[in-house]
């Protein structure tokens, strides 16, 4: 894997021809040949021309992660190519420049490669007329539910609408009537009258995901979007089609009727379900998240994500979460004496006496405070993989979002998990008598309540409860990746970083920033107080992250060599 | 000259006593124009070039001028020529036999009566362009024809005539009937070839998708008509440059011609084209024989529904070149118009299928619009968006307009609404096949358009008012 994604990064680009076009009379100079939606060199096409141009060209079906189809006729220009005499070479008028043939029709940007010297006009009145005509048949027979619509606010009918709509119809016929609230799978609702038939969704699911799942049935005005009878639309890139789908026909089941889109805070971070580090927005309101949506990021998932991840986030707000510090007697409760009465535990242990289990769930940032620590403790580190199952496509079958940078910063064993054993002997022989508990219920990894009653000391942070916490001296309530900033390194070696969207319940506090205090209280150094100054301590320190700045991560992250040296 | 009829594809089939079977194609010289095609020996031109035996027969049918028969007119060898043979990819022959549209019926008598002439000439079109697996693409209702297209391949087959070594030229050739599931836009050789290979017929947008180059399979293919495979047989039985001396220039060979509608005498002629007017074929004794008794001509719909009407009594005027070179400008009546594909064309319609519908003074031209538009919005495939929208919003219009329920704007109301679908803003013709009616309907007629709406707008006031005064 790291060798592809190497060479993904590294390859030299092939020499580039080039074809120069005039988009509204500006001059510009695109590749003859650009990539498709599987990365194949392909002529370049006006669309993209016109992008290159600053020329926004309006269209539904088009999207560049997909087979074209060109069905909405929204994107169609007007163009013209240099007139040839019969020498076949190009006729110029008295000034010099090109005699420029105009097409008598139309072509449809998205499909129709450019040619050198050819001109297009995408803002002439009669591209304004088609496009009027486009979106006023395609407005006909839409129920305009905006009202009660959940794409509203982000929808391309309205959008366009703004530039090229009418405000009052010319259309006195009867609508189309279709099924409304069409139950296509366990995740996604179809309203097909609000379709518009662009076939975004039949693709996406049959090109890229390989699931021929979805499908058009009946005849011209009465097209419906359905599945083969008897069928679910259920694969684990179904909410994908909620994104993609231009209106909204295409609605999630999670989402629909919970929140106008208009008030979501949208925030960058990165999903935390697998090792593939999909980059997402979480729209949240009123410090509550309302959904993930995938945030477009070439180098890591593209502009999708799957619907495991999508979902994973209900969790955060769940009422049983961590939500007081403890210490080891009732009266000891705020973080600053529990603090104070681990740090007075932990500064005379013995090395060889302490042992931690991290979290390859934890940051960067987190991880490289936790190796601090077990260096001042003399502790042996360790974190516990998570195995499930994995795709082609964007699910990685390692759960943890960290596992790389967890081995990168030496807190994972060997392989990870691989000390565990040691860890269940020390205890049970009495040479571990302090045990250190990230993110993970340890009971059911062969440390179980017997063998941690032989402790002096166990210490538990996490958000959820479970047998281990239970069972702890010491409480330490933590943060979802959602309420709290830092970086996780993706199993290709990709830097990324995290963004809070909503606070923590209660006295849960970010594992950064506690594990600060927690060394300064033992070693009487203070660490950064901020996670940019943590980054870039950790990056001067760490081979692993030498000559990363958090300023230089920006919103996509950075890949880094996974085996340093080499 | 009055015209006549000139059988050339329909030589024998009415000839009493003439079937449908091998024997009797070959007791009229069946196959042999294939014998002598797959005979031919490389030929070396005046400058040196050898030619093989395909190039020889391509270059006969471009020689021929053979335009299609399907609708478009487009140049037959123009076709082949443009097919890519350099792909390395197998290269199919489809025969578009999905006569679909409304008026047609000419390809049908080919296939019923005499369907061994449609093979030998998809077989000789088969050779000339190195194709090795051929499609005839039969609309399904066409369920005998069907049958009858099967039987007449099993006995090609066992004659030697299909399958291996097709007369021991070392030529092997295999054709597959595939029946249709009556859609219209199956006619539309992109909408055929999806469907050939099993999916809803969605027509391909054009580039990339030309079927010379990425046609059946992804593989460079050539969609011919029924009628048009048929000439090739002939081209090379005549030689292209005798073919071209039927006919008239640009406009070569015989067509078929459907007539239908309110004449005395409805039926298929086949004439050399241009060689008839469409005054003769409406009212000439040997073609339509005239209107019923006490009727006036109102107009003409020339080429398939799909094609813009003709009003009685229309001057068209027709650009030519004088013997001296210069440009003539010639206006004449619609009627005298010469039934080829330049004329009609230059007249602001098109020749289409062959298929001339003759509609008398007792038609209400707007229920006739209603009718055709009907058939278009159910026949819309749905793909594309002016089109899909476009057609049913006409044709729910005209369906108002023909219940009582018109409005005095209803005329230039469907004018708008059609002007927004052709001109290449829709994937395939069928853009231009379901506006072009309501346009020249519309346009032509349109004091019967606006009256019938105006009189349905008074008389909802007028009841109005009645019941406002009770």
């Amino acid at each position: 894997m790291s060798e592809a994604a190497t060479a993904k990064v590294f390859k030299p680009a092939p020499p580039v021809d080039r074809i120069t076009v005039k988009v509204d009379g500006q001059v510009v100079v695109v590749p003859k040949l650009s990539p498709d939606w599987q990365g194949k060199l392909v002529p370049t096409t006006m669309i993209q021309a016109c992008e290159a141009a600053g020329v926004t060209i309006p269209h539904y079906c088009y999207h560049p992660q997909l087979p074209v189809a060109g069905n909405c006729r929204m994107c169609l220009v007007e163009f013209g190519t240099p007139a040839l005499g019969p020498d076949r070479k190009p006729v110029t008028n008295p000034d010099g420049s090109a005699v420029i043939n105009k097409s008598p029709r139309p072509a449809i940007a998205c499909a129709t490669p450019v040619s050198p010297g050819m001109e297009i006009y995408a803002n002439t009145p009669g591209v304004k007329a088609m496009r009027q005509g486009v979106l006023e048949f395609l407005l006909i027979n839409h129920p305009l539910d905006c009202p009660i619509c959940d794409q509203a606010g982000e929808c391309k009918l309205q959008e366009y609408s703004v530039e090229y709509g009418q405000s009052a119809t010319r259309f006195v016929e009867a609508k189309v009537h279709k099924p409304k609230a069409v139950d296509l799978g366990p995740r996604i609702m179809l309203d097909d009258e609000r379709c518009i038939l662009c076939t975004r969704c039949i693709r996406f699911t049959r090109d890229f995901v390989g699931d021929d799942a979805l499908g058009i049935v009946n005849r011209g005005s009465y097209n419906t979007i359905a599945t083969y009878p008897g069928h679910k639309f259920d694969n684990n890139y179904t909410l994908n089609t909620v994104d993609l789908c231009p209106v909204g026909a295409l609605t999630s089941k999670d989402f629909r009727f919970e929140m106008r889109v208009w008030f979501l805070r949208e925030t960058k971070s990165v999903c935390p379900s697998c090792g593939t580090g999909c980059n997402l927005l979480i729209g949240s309101r009123e410090n509550r998240i309302y959904r993930y949506t995938p945030r477009d990021n070439p180098a890591v998932n593209g502009p999708w994500m799957c619907d495991a991840g999508r979902l994973d986030y209900k969790w955060i707000a769940r009422d049983d979460r961590l939500k007081d510090a403890r210490g080891s007697r009732p009266e000891v409760r705020t973080w600053r004496d529990v603090l104070a009465e681990l740090a007075g535990r932990l500064r005379p242990a013995t090395a060889g006496s302490v042992a931690i289990v991290a979290s390859a769930r934890l940051t960067n940032e987190e991880l490289y405070l936790i190796r601090k620590l077990a260096q001042r403790l003399g502790a042996a580190t360790d974190t516990i993989p998570h195995l499930g199952d994995g795709d082609r496509l964007l699910v990685n079958a390692d759960k943890n979002p960290n596992t790389a940078g967890a081995r990168l910063l030496g807190i994972s064993a060997k392989p990870a998990g691989a000390n565990l054993n040691d860890f269940a002997a020390g205890i049970r022989d009495g040479l571990i008598k302090t045990l250190i508990v990230f993110r993970e219920d340890v009971t059911r990894f062969g440390l179980g309540a017997d063998l941690l009653g032989r402790l002096d000391t166990l210490v538990a942070s996490n958000v959820l409860p479970n047998e281990t916490t239970k069972l702890a001296h010491f409480v330490l309530p933590g943060c979802a990746p959602a309420e709290k900033r830092g970086s996780f390194t993706n199993i290709h070696g990709r830097v990324q970083r995290i963004t809070k969207a909503v606070e923590p319940p209660g006295d849960a506090r970010p594992e950064w920033e506690f594990l600060g205090e927690l060394l300064e209280l033992i070693t009487d150094r203070r660490a950064p107080a901020t996670i940019e100054g943590l980054f870039n301590q950790m990056a001067g320190e760490v081979p692993a992250f030498h000559g990363l700045r958090w300023a230089a991560l920006g919103d996509s992250g950075v890949t880094m060599p996974l085996e340093p040296g080499k | 000259m009055p015209a006549v009829e000139h059988r050339l594809i329909l030589k024998h089939a009415d000839t009493p006593g003439y079937t449908p079977d091998l024997a009797c194609y070959q007791r009229h010289g069946g196959y042999d124009v294939l014998k002598k095609a797959l005979a031919l020996a490389p030929k070396t031109t005046p400058d040196g070039k050898t030619l093989s035996p395909q190039e020889q027969l391509r270059q006969e049918v471009t020689t021929s001028g053979l335009r299609g028969r399907g609708g478009a007119g487009f140049s037959c060898g123009m076709k082949w020529s443009l097919v890519d043979r350099k792909s390395g990819k197998p290269i199919y022959l489809v025969c578009n036999a999905d006569e679909s549209e409304p008026g047609t019926f000419k390809d049908r008598q080919i296939i019923y009566k005499d369907p061994h002439q449609l093979l030998e000439g998809m077989i000789i079109s088969s050779f000339a362009n190195d194709v090795r697996l051929a499609y005839i693409y039969i609309r399904g209702e066409f369920v005998e024809g069907a049958k009858i297209l099967n039987r007449a391949i099993a006995e090609a087959r066992a004659a030697g005539f299909l399958g291996r070594n097709i007369l021991a030229a070392g030529f092997d050739l295999e054709i597959h009937v595939h029946r249709g599931a009556g859609a219209y836009i199956c006619g539309e050789e992109t909408g055929l070839i999806e469907s050939l290979e099993g999916k809803r017929p969605y027509p391909r947008i054009k580039p990339p998708y030309f079927p010379a180059v990425l046609g059946l399979y992804q593989c460079p293919t050539i969609v011919n008509n029924v009628e048009t495979l048929c000439h090739v047989k002939h081209i090379v039985a005549m030689g292209g440059a005798e073919y071209a001396k039927l006919g008239t220039p640009n406009n070569t060979g015989t067509r078929i011609v459907c007539l239908s509608g309110q004449v005395q005498r409805p039926g298929y002629f086949e004439v050399e084209v241009g060689k008839a007017t469409l005054r003769e074929i409406i009212f000439d004794p040997a073609f339509g024989g005239g209107l019923r008794d006490g009727r006036k001509l109102k107009t003409i719909i020339p080429g398939g529904v799909s094609s813009k009407v003709f009003k009685a009594g229309e001057k068209v005027k027709l650009k030519g070149r004088g013997p001296d070179g210069k440009e003539t400008v010639n206006e004449l009546d619609v009627l005298d118009l010469p039934y080829d594909f330049t004329s009609l064309m230059a007249a602001g319609s098109m020749s289409g299928s062959g298929a001339v519908i003759v509609l008398d003074d007792s038609t209400d031209i707007v229920a006739a619009l209603a009718n055709i538009s009907t058939f278009f919005a159910h026949e819309s495939c749905g793909q594309c968006t002016p089109c899909r929208e476009g057609s049913l919003w006409m044709s729910k219009a005209l369906d108002r307009l023909t219940h009582g329920g018109g409005r005095a704007q209803d005329a230039d109301y469907l004018a708008k609404i059609a002007d927004n679908i052709p001109g290449g803003r829709t994937i395939c013709a069928f853009g231009e096949a379901c506006s072009w009616p309501v346009q020249s309907f519309v346009g032509k007629f349109k004091d019967e358009f606006a009256a019938k709406g105006a009189a349905d707008q008074a008389r909802r006031q007028n009841n109005g008012q009645a019941a406002t005064k009770t």
